[in-house]
């Protein structure tokens, strides 16, 4: 029964069609998978009663022939989202054992379509991270290792447990969130495909926020063609955020296939990095060629900006956290640490119940937005944010269809290897990604080779405003000439 | 912009001038919260009317409630102001029990209204116009509750999140009873709109004051704010106290603090809250949750057509259509209720050409007179406008004189019923017939002879014989057929 972990999404929606197994099965072989894998992290909650019960009431669906797009299909789910009557932590103490009364839109939208919810992925704290280290449940391991090695590396983050469990096989896939990398980053760790869909594309009603206007989910998956299908379910406009875009949502899948013949594609010479790993260079020359020949035309361009990005972004970031996380007071919910009056109580709180790079960032939130700081910092980089969406505008203007990127600096190192000392040796892991968070706009990471060390590397392609199909045929010609990697199985 | 001129205080060394400006904060009339859906009843069980999103559970998002905006918007109309078709929501940071979120949702640097104006009327015609820098939306705080628990405080949410608009004034207003004034006639504006139910013992209107004192046009001194003021009483006696205060401080050459206060209203004293050092720094930045609020003109012109009409407007028009008095004008329409029961009067009257201005003075004098004198206001009203309007018509055509009619609305205000029956069923109708009167005439003349000699040369003396007939008709002659004829006999 374990082979039923190794298909994609697409080959088990069509065993589930044709009733090759059920839905109970595919579950069932992927909850055993998650409790051999338990070393790995990934789960912080498991819902094998309940994802047995889903999975019986749409087997019983489908055999009626009705079930949605996704019917039977098992997810893991960030513990980022909002799940009703399942605990909901943000991988933060201060939440405690916080139980919602009330499912995230998105995984709403996931059930609604058949979908089986497995249980609760672990994340970096609040998503404040880039290796799932911050975790109030402790790190995540990543089912490559390198080659000779029994060093555990990190799966990336802040989605470091929707990572791992889709490549482990846990799970068929997951959600995540991105809020400067968040779901594209740990893709490229572990040679898993991940898509942060144009801002407004996804409603963020239900998913504990970090940076409001730079927070979006999106799928991590298997395959190119199981994002397409994940994400078709997760988007849609919600009256209830009022960010999210009324537009509708397009058959992503139908983009799988299609012919990239005469796309613009841009490589931006800003991202060819002094002192870059030869081999992120070469997989990125390599990714141009494979799109070349699939009949696309390269050109260079410029995004003068981008060097601006990672500073104005932990500035945004921040100070948009230093406000959401205000409401982790102990007052309502959550951990309360008494103290002799509110002010106590406040301070015990937050002290006990946030992790050292959440306090890091809430103190920098707020430094940057306090009286006499704010044009200097917060304002300027806004002006810096409308600056960089600008360059990437101009860039569209020319016909660029896309734009081609590294999806990170390197591969996947190990837990406790970086960030010790200094925590911007962690934050340019999201060189290349944070732009697209401060421009809005869709990105997917899609694995493309391997480094020396037999770790997975992955390249990223950039689209327009909600042009998320184009990424997904690119992605699939990068993918096709690619081809896919799974980990050799340690745990 | 003053036509009015205001009161100094007098100081020891010379006189002073007060300078002061408002916030003033209004609860808009609306079901649902600004960016929520509970409701906004007052006076229900603690946290009964708390959503997901008052509570700020994590990954709770607002949404503007648009009839808010629709209030605000008219509210600006209302005060003449510019309504600025883009605006923006700040989120304001701090930390209290009584704000969920750990920020109130405000608009910090681009106000949905912007400047405008309010027409003040003072006593003895004199009238001020205090300037509207800006009117803005923002959400309500809970409340705090102490009283529950011996060793802790609770928190009811219920008012968390309603809407409420922060009208702010240039610091346009001199003296106590100007500031009295200008709050009286904002909330009658705001009654008239609909966009605020005034309530001030309920909370739905309160003041923060600021208040400096500076030598008559000299420079502007140094403020302190006067914060959550619910009566306009209080605001003026506050007003009158600060400032009384702060010269005192300045004469014995010392300086204000500039610092928010608390009026103690059974000291008749303010004392102070926090200092300037203590404020909070409250990092307003754009609330990303939310794009800025835009509108079109065409959404604003449509509200503006649809508006009521306004005080203002209403007592010029008392004044041309029915030739009231500035003054009588006025005071119809200080309340809504009170011009809304004049013009019912009206709508009722056989001829309000004829009759308008008599009804006026019916509302103004007996009906307000009687009302105050019970202590009762207009809704409560035992008369109502369809049994005044009868009465006035009675009058007007003739039927009973002014003095019966004052017996009548007695007894309407009694025992209820319909004026006209009364007349009919007690014997109240004038009596026009003029040989009726014709009898009493003559008798009284044949009573008084000295005095029926003596009308020649004293005319005025005429004024005696039309009393004296009055009163032998009980009230019933008509006065005015009583003077003709009292002329014709004894010959003036």
């Amino acid at each position: 029964m374990t082979d039923l972990t190794s298909l994609t999404l697409a080959e088990a929606r069509k065993g589930l069609a044709a009733k090759t197994f059920t839905s109970l099965e595919l579950t069932d072989a992927h909850l055993s998978a998650i409790e051999a894998a338990r070393v790995l992290n990934a789960f912080v909650m498991e819902t094998p009663d309940q994802a047995r019960d889903m999975a019986k009431a749409v087997d019983e669906k489908i055999a009626r022939g009705e079930g949605g797009p996704l019917a039977g299909i098992p997810l893991g789910i960030k513990d980022l989202f909002a799940t009703k009557g399942v605990r909901t932590t943000a991988c933060s103490k201060i939440l405690g054992n916080f139980v919602p009364t009330y499912e995230s839109t998105v995984t709403s939208q996931l059930w609604r379509d058949g979908a089986v919810m497995l249980g609760k992925l672990n994340n970096d704290e609040f998503a404040m991270g880039s290796a799932n280290e911050t975790s109030c449940f402790g790190p995540v391991g990543n089912p490559w290792r390198r080659e000779g090695s029994n060093t555990t590396l990190v799966p990336g983050g802040s989605s470091g447990g929707s990572a791992s469990a889709v490549a482990a096989l846990l799970c068929m896939g997951a959600t995540a969130t991105d809020t400067g990398g968040s779901i594209r980053q740990p893709a490229a760790f572990t040679a898993t495909v991940g898509i942060k869909p144009t801002y407004g594309r996804c409603s963020r009603w239900g998913i504990v926020a970090f940076a409001s206007s730079l927070d979006q989910a999106g799928p991590i998956a298997r395959s190119v063609r199981d994002a397409a299908m994940l994400l078709r379910s997760m988007a849609g406009h919600d009256p209830k955020d009022t960010t999210s875009v009324d537009i509708p949502v397009p058959d992503y899948e139908a983009a799988i296939g299609k012919s990239v013949k005469g796309m613009k594609i841009g490589i931006p010479r800003e991202y060819r990095l002094d002192g870059m790993p030869a081999e992120i260079e070469k997989l990125w020359s390599e990714g141009a060629a494979w799109l070349k020949a699939a009949g696309a035309e390269l050109v260079e361009v410029s995004l003068p900006h981008t060097k601006y990005a990672l500073p104005a972004y932990y500035i945004v970031a921040p100070a948009e956290a230093s406000s959401n996380l205000a409401r982790y007071d102990g007052v309502r919910y959550g951990l309360r640490e008494q103290g002799k009056n509110i002010i106590e109580l406040y301070e015990n709180t937050r002290a006990e119940g946030f992790g050292a790079e959440v306090r890091r960032r809430v103190m920098i939130g707020t430094y940057v937005l306090s009286a006499g700081y704010y044009d200097a910092y917060y304002l300027r980089a806004q002006k810096v944010r409308t600056l960089i969406k600008k360059d990437f505008e101009d860039c569209f203007a020319k016909g660029v269809d896309a734009i081609l990127t590294p999806a990170t600096p390197s591969a996947a190192f190990g837990i406790g290897e970086k960030g010790g000392a200094d925590p911007v040796e962690m934050y340019l892991n999201d060189i290349f990604t944070v732009t697209v968070n401060m421009a809005g706009l869709p990105g997917i990471a899609v694995p493309a080779g391997k480094d020396a060390q037999g770790l997975p590397l992955g390249l990223q392609l950039i689209g327009r405003p909600f042009d998320e199909e184009t990424l997904f045929s690119l992605g699939e010609v990068i993918e096709q000439a690619a081809g896919r990697f799974t980990p050799a199985r340690w745990w | 912009m003053s036509t009015a001129t205001h009161k100094l205080l007098k100081g020891a060394t010379g006189d002073w001038e007060m300078v002061i400006g408002m916030e003033i904060h209004a609860q808009v009339t609306s079901n649902s919260k600004l960016f929520s859906g509970a409701s906004t009843a007052f006076g229900g069980e603690p946290n009964s009317h708390v959503s997901l999103v008052d509570a700020a559970m994590p990954g709770m998002l607002p949404v503007i409630n648009e009839e808010c905006v629709r209030q605000a918007v008219r509210t600006g109309l209302g005060l003449n102001a510019k309504i600025n078709l883009r605006s923006v929501f700040d989120r304001k940071n701090y930390f209290y029990p009584d704000s969920p979120q750990g920020y109130q949702i405000s608009q910090y640097k681009s106000p949905v209204v912007g400047e405008g104006e309010v027409l003040v009327e003072l006593d003895g015609g004199r009238s001020v116009t205090v300037g509207i820098e800006r009117l803005h939306l923002e959400q309500d705080a809970g409340k705090l509750l102490h009283d529950r628990s011996p060793t802790m405080s609770n928190v009811d949410l219920n008012r968390c999140g309603v809407a409420l608009m922060e009208i702010v004034s240039k610091p346009d207003i001199r003296d106590a009873e100007q500031a009295k004034a200008y709050v009286t006639k904002l909330r009658s504006i705001l009654r008239y709109l609909g966009t605020c139910d005034g309530d001030m013992e309920k909370g739905s209107l309160r003041a923060d004051v600021n208040v400096s004192v500076r030598r008559p046009g000299g420079p502007l001194g140094t403020r302190c704010e006067i914060k959550n003021m619910n009566s306009i009483n209080f605001i003026g006696q506050a007003i009158e106290y600060e400032a009384r205060r702060q010269i005192e401080i300045l004469e014995d050459g010392g300086e204000i603090d500039q610092e928010t206060r608390l009026y103690d209203p059974n000291k008749g004293e303010t004392r102070s809250m926090r200092s300037k050092e203590e404020a909070h720094d409250y990092r307003y930045f754009p609330d990303p949750d939310l794009l800025p609020l835009e509108f079109s003109q065409a959404f604003v012109d449509d509200l503006k057509a649809k508006l009521p009409e306004l005080p203002d407007q209403k007592k010029t028009r008392f004044v041309a259509d029915f030739g009231l008095s500035a003054y009588d004008a006025s005071v119809l329409v200080a309340e809504r209720e009170s011009a809304l029961f004049y013009e019912t009067v009206l709508d009722k009257l056989a001829s309000r050409a004829r009759d308008g201005k008599m009804a006026a003075n019916w509302v103004i004098n007996e009906l307000f007179g009687r009302l105050n004198k019970e202590g009762r206001d207009i809704t409560s009203s035992p008369v109502n406008a369809g049994q005044l309007a009868a009465i006035i018509d009675l009058i007007g055509e003739g039927t009973i004189s002014g003095k019966i009619a004052k017996d009548l609305f007695e007894i309407v205000w009694q025992e209820g019923g319909d004026p006209r029956a009364l007349v009919e069923s007690r014997g109240m109708k004038q009596v026009t017939d003029l040989s009726a009167i014709e009898k009493v005439v003559d008798d009284i003349i044949a009573a008084n002879p000295d005095k029926a000699a003596q009308v020649k040369d004293k005319p005025q003396s005429l004024g005696w014989f039309v009393g004296q007939v009055m009163k032998a008709s009980g009230g019933k002659a008509n006065p005015q057929s009583v003077n003709e004829l009292l002329k014709s006999k004894l010959g003036v």
